[in-house]
């Protein structure tokens, strides 16, 4: 195994046996496919275009932990579950400089842009290819989970959703990104430097995923499950 | 300000008469009152037709905010009028402006003068802002919001063209913090718009009365201070209890019954705390002994603004008997009726204590009564000295302090809004600014690179600037938009996430939002599970849960007993010069038979089994307790100084290798304690002043305290917007993502001037460094360490504090009482005399 991947909690889902990376990415190994959710890249340049200028560092700090996940898990596919892109003029506003980080991983590994529903345009002129779903024997990758859909005895990995968890105690509370999973229907969370997060408590959750729902908090060096019982509301 | 207030009977020794003569008009007025003018209002009167910056400095009920209108009203009643706003009155608070104004009409309407006086706020109707932009009353009451407004508003020049006076009130209030920051830029603003404004401030409590002209006048310049005569001086008591002092707490519970029978005794009382918490402590204490039924209200910042106004409305019509308050009524109204205000803990520092005895008796000739509550034993000892300082009119140190670059930027972004400026011109109408004096070019223009285009060192926004410059060379703002957001976002205040509190209503299974009773801290509630019963609003609560923005409550049945959370508003720590005081009272034994009984058995106690420091000494205890080392110090610096010391040395003591368990640190100390024995320990070495360089900053950028000043630097420099098109942003969606920024930049551009702000708030404001620096010179050298054989009468409140964690249930409550006992036994066990 590789370094990176020691800190990985292993679980079971299905048929798969996946690895939950403290950096929010999913590995599995018997396909050597790495996946990750939201990237959200270019929202710094988003922002600014409407006024708020806030610091144009979020694409290069999500490349880098993605290049860093890359070098440890050396995948032969690397998907993105779609929200690649903050919106739909992101692809446009990317600097060469990126453009030519994103080739360098392209000559790495085969990259899979899931759309979703903030870059549902396309990503004329990067590298890899773009679909709307796509499935291996045991999982089916898709943006959002679809609670109607028949799984076919896959277990279905999406994002969209940005789950946190939040706990407390002795009197503070910690939020984090979170991964979900309720048996056969796997939530990443978000990628992205600038991502925001929704409370795995909320209403949306409970429309997509089956009680009992484990949670798997991302830690500094690993991921932690957490207690059911434990989960506070914002 | 009372009608009594206005003018007085005139005492003045050395002849008011002679400074100047009121047109007839008004001498009459004052004569049919049968007052005189006082000396002071004469001299304002002088001062502006030299044409000079005032500053008044007169005590409560001097007539002061007369004098502060008198010259523009004698201008305007004397046909000095345009069309355009003459004078400009600026307070810190709503509430007081209303006030203000209905007083001013009295003398306008008894005069027959001629003269529109208006007031506008944020609860102004739209309709009455446009006719006031249109046609301008005479004088306008308002606040540093609006003047912050009006200055991005491109009709200003032509609003303040004609602009004679502007008079800060309570401008101690006004001045040193970043409201004020922002305040003294309008104020330049207004200057270049009408160079002959005249600027006046008015207040009752200064510390450094020539800084604060400093502050007032364009580049400290000129200006006249102008004092009024002393009032009578007030009756202070430090309320001695028949029952014990305690060794540690709050609340003052052991003296309640005779707060309560001066409460009975007194016509109006004020009951001062200094947290909201307390507040609720303290209003549901007086209750509990409230045999007579008196009507005692309570009154603080997070009760809904309803309630407030109801209790202020049953004060002024003398209805109530009591009212336990926050600094919330520090300004204000003043009330004929109110004739005792009682401090509940010590107040830690003087100028508060000053300004609330200013409550009561608002009449110059009368003395206000005060009476001082210590909580504990350290704070008889800081009653004593508060009380002294008040007498001898010592105020506590002013610190000078520079305007906030965020502010600037803010200010800046407004100016663009208002007209294209000249960039050169600009830099010398803000270098006018009180604290924005020799602010060097050089930051001047990273602010201004800041505004356009966010100052980032990768240049990725070049199309999306926020200022742009034209071919003539001035700044303009690019776009109608960004115009319209910056007027939506302007101002000095920054939410904290809030959450309602209100009363959950059950309807078919789920809670529903009724009622609201008011706002809390969102990190209270957090504290907080469903089930959980606590001190709301004079009520036993419990939570049922917590809805989006809204926390549901019920009330809880009876006998059901509240957790005491710590929340609410931030804890003051004693002033410098308050703990000067402290530090010589300990010293001097001869002023010791003033005390308690028992402060003074504690007193010996300590000298006899281990040591009284001098007044320029530190005392260091080394002591075993519970199977811990303990170091306990006693620098008396306040509760922040000593939390920031305490990380700092657990840092060095962790580096030597002594494994530090914990740290506690309260106004008066701190403890820091190891399994192992602290041998060898080189004191002096230990609180070396280099502890102020890398261990600090690696602390800082790690920390609670500098994401959340950074959060703070985000909104106001208008990075991030508070308030958006279709609807405010709450308080809790802006915390997490200004932390992902701040990571992000931190790692990308860790010299970003918003760092450098968020740096600068947390080393001045939060963890005040500069004093822990002078803590620490202060000390070298004069470190004396006992080593004892267990714990000691100073350090057992020291260590009382620990475990106080933020909820105590009844159960800690038990545990932490037998552990104070145990630490009362050991601290004033005598050891037996060997010959």
């Amino acid at each position: 195994m590789k370094p990176a991947s020691r800190s990985c909690a292993m679980v079971r889902a299905g048929d798969a046996e996946l690895g939950l990376a403290p950096s929010g990415a999913l590995w599995s190994a018997k396909d050597r496919v790495l996946v990750m959710a939201d990237l959200h890249l270019e929202k710094g340049s988003s922002y600014a275009a409407r006024g708020q200028l806030i610091p144009p560092y979020d694409t290069a700090a999500t490349l880098e932990r993605l290049e860093a996940e890359v070098a440890a898990f050396a995948p032969e596919q690397l998907i993105f579950l779609g929200d690649s892109f903050h919106d739909p003029l992101g692809p446009a506003r990317l600097l060469a400089e990126y453009r030519d980080r994103l080739a360098k991983l392209a000559r790495l590994c085969d990259l899979v842009w899931v759309a979703g529903n903030h870059d549902s345009e396309g990503l004329d002129g990067l590298p890899g290819r773009t679909c709307v779903e796509i499935a291996s024997p045991d999982l089916i990758f898709r943006h959002a989970a679809d609670p109607c859909s028949d799984l076919e005895g896959r277990v279905e990995v999406s994002g969209h959703y940005h789950p946190c968890a939040k706990v407390s105690s002795r009197g503070r509370g910690v939020r984090r990104r979170c991964f979900a999973l309720d048996g056969n229907r796997l939530i990443l969370p978000a990628f992205g430097a600038y991502t925001g997060g929704l409370n795995i408590l909320d209403p949306a959750f409970a429309a997509v995923l089956r009680q009992p729902v484990q949670v798997f908090a991302l830690g500094r060096d690993a991921v932690i499950a957490l207690d059911p019982k434990a989960l506070r509301p914002d | 300000m009372v009608m009594d207030e206005l003018g007085g009977r005139d005492t003045s020794p050395n002849g008011a008469r002679k400074l100047a003569a009121l047109p007839p008009r008004f001498e009459a007025w004052f004569a049919g009152r049968g007052w005189r003018p006082r000396a002071h209002q004469l001299t304002m009167v002088q001062a502006a037709e030299a044409g000079e910056h005032a500053l008044l400095i007169a005590p409560t009920g001097g007539g002061k905010t007369l004098a502060g209108f008198l010259p523009s009203l004698i201008a305007l009643s004397q046909g000095e009028r345009t069309q355009r706003l003459h004078t400009l009155y600026i307070s810190p608070l709503k509430a007081l402006g209303v006030d203000v104004h209905r007083n001013l009409e009295q003398p306008i309407a008894e005069m027959g003068l001629d003269i529109r006086v208006e007031t506008r706020s944020g609860d102004t109707s739209a309709a009455k802002k446009d006719r006031q932009r249109r046609l301008p009353p005479d004088i306008l009451i308002t606040t540093p919001e609006q003047l912050a407004l009006f200055c991005a508003w491109e009709g200003s020049a032509e609003l303040f063209g004609g602009l004679s006076t502007v008079i800060l009130d309570e401008i101690h209030v006004l001045s040193g913090n970043k409201r004020g920051d922002l305040l003294s830029l309008g104020l330049a603003r207004l200057q270049a718009l009408s160079p002959k404004l005249r600027r006046v401030g008015l207040s009752a409590t200064v510390a450094d009365p020539p800084g604060l002209l400093g502050w007032l006048t364009p580049r400290g310049r000129g200006g006249r201070l102008i004092l009024g005569e002393p009032g009578a001086p007030p009756v202070i008591e430090v309320l001695r209890s028949r029952h014990p002092t305690p060794w540690s707490g709050f609340t003052a519970r052991h003296a309640m019954v005779e707060v309560y029978e001066a409460i009975a005794a007194a016509r109006t009382a004020l009951v001062f705390v200094n947290t909201r918490f307390q507040a609720e402590l303290a209003f549901q204490m007086l209750w509990e002994v409230n045999g007579d039924n008196l009507p005692i209200a309570l009154h603080h910042g997070s009760l809904a603004p309803e309630q407030r106004r109801k209790v202020e409305a049953a004060v002024a019509r003398g209805e109530l008997r009591a009212v336990v308050c926050t600094s919330t009524l520090d300004l204000g109204i003043d009330w004929g009726g109110v004739d005792l205000v009682v401090q509940l803990a010590a107040p830690k520092g003087s100028a508060r204590l000053i300004q609330r005895i200013g409550r009561a008796n608002h009449r110059l000739d009368q003395a206000s009564r005060a009476l001082l509550t210590p909580a504990h034993r350290f704070e008889v000892l800081e009653c004593e000295a508060a009380r002294a300082a008040v007498l001898a009119g010592e105020l506590d140190d002013a610190r000078p302090r520079s305007g906030a670059l965020d502010m600037l930027a803010q200010h800046m972004m407004g100016r663009a809004c208002a007209s294209p400026f000249d960039p050169a011109e600009f830099y010398d109408e803000v270098a006018s600014a009180g604290p924005y004096q020799g602010l060097p070019r050089s930051d001047f223009d990273r602010v201004l690179d800041f505004v356009a285009s966010g100052g980032y060192a990768l240049k990725a926004y070049d199309r999306f600037h926020r200022i742009v410059r034209d071919r003539a060379g001035l700044y303009r703002a690019r776009t109608a938009e960004i115009v319209r957001r910056h007027r939506m976002n302007v101002g000095a205040i920054v939410d904290t996430p809030m959450l309602n509190i209100r009363m959950g209503v059950r309807r078919g299974g789920t809670w529903t939002a009724g009622r609201k009773l008011g706002e809390m801290e969102e990190s209270f509630v957090e504290h907080l599970s469903a089930g959980d019963s606590f001190l709301f609003a004079g009520k036993v609560l419990t939570l049922q849960g917590v809805a989006g923005t809204d926390a549901l409550v019920t009330p809880a049945p009876p006998g059901v007993e509240a957790k005491l959370p710590s929340w609410g508003g931030s804890k003051f720590a004693i002033s410098t010069s308050l703990a000067k005081r402290v530090r010589n009272m300990i010293a001097d034994r001869t002023v010791w038979s003033d005390f308690p009984e028992d402060v003074q058995a504690w007193l010996q106690v300590q000298a006899q089994r281990s040591l009284i420091p001098a007044e320029d000494e530190m005392l260091v205890e080394i002591f075993p307790q519970a199977r811990k080392t303990y170091l306990v110090a006693y620098p008396f610096d306040g509760r922040h100084c000593h939390a920031a010391l305490c990380q700092l040395l657990a840092r060095r003591l962790e580096r030597l290798g002594r494994a530090p368990l914990g740290f506690v640190a309260n106004d008066f100390g701190l403890a820091v304690w190891t399994f192992a024995p602290l041998d060898g320990l080189d004191l002096n070495a230990l609180f070396e002043e280099d502890m102020l360089g890398d261990d600090l900053d690696t602390w800082l950028a790690e920390s609670f305290m500098m994401k959340r000043a950074f959060r703070t630097c985000a909104v106001l420099s208008g990075l991030i917007e508070q308030r958006r098109p279709g609807g405010a942003r709450s308080g809790r969606e802006i915390t997490f993502s200004t932390d992902l920024i701040y990571d992000t930049l931190r790692r990308h551009q860790s010299d970003h001037l918003l760092l450098d702000c968020a740096q600068r708030e947390t080393l001045g404001d939060t963890l005040d460094i500069d004093r822990l620096g002078r803590l620490l010179k202060r000390i070298q050298g004069r470190i004396r360490l006992r080593r004892l054989d267990r714990v000691s009468p100073f350090a057992a409140p020291v260590l009382m504090e620990i475990g106080r964690e933020p909820i105590l249930g009844a159960a800690e409550d038990a545990i932490l009482r037998e552990n104070a006992a145990d630490l009362v036994r050991d601290a004033m066990r005598l050891d037996p005399i060997t010959p």
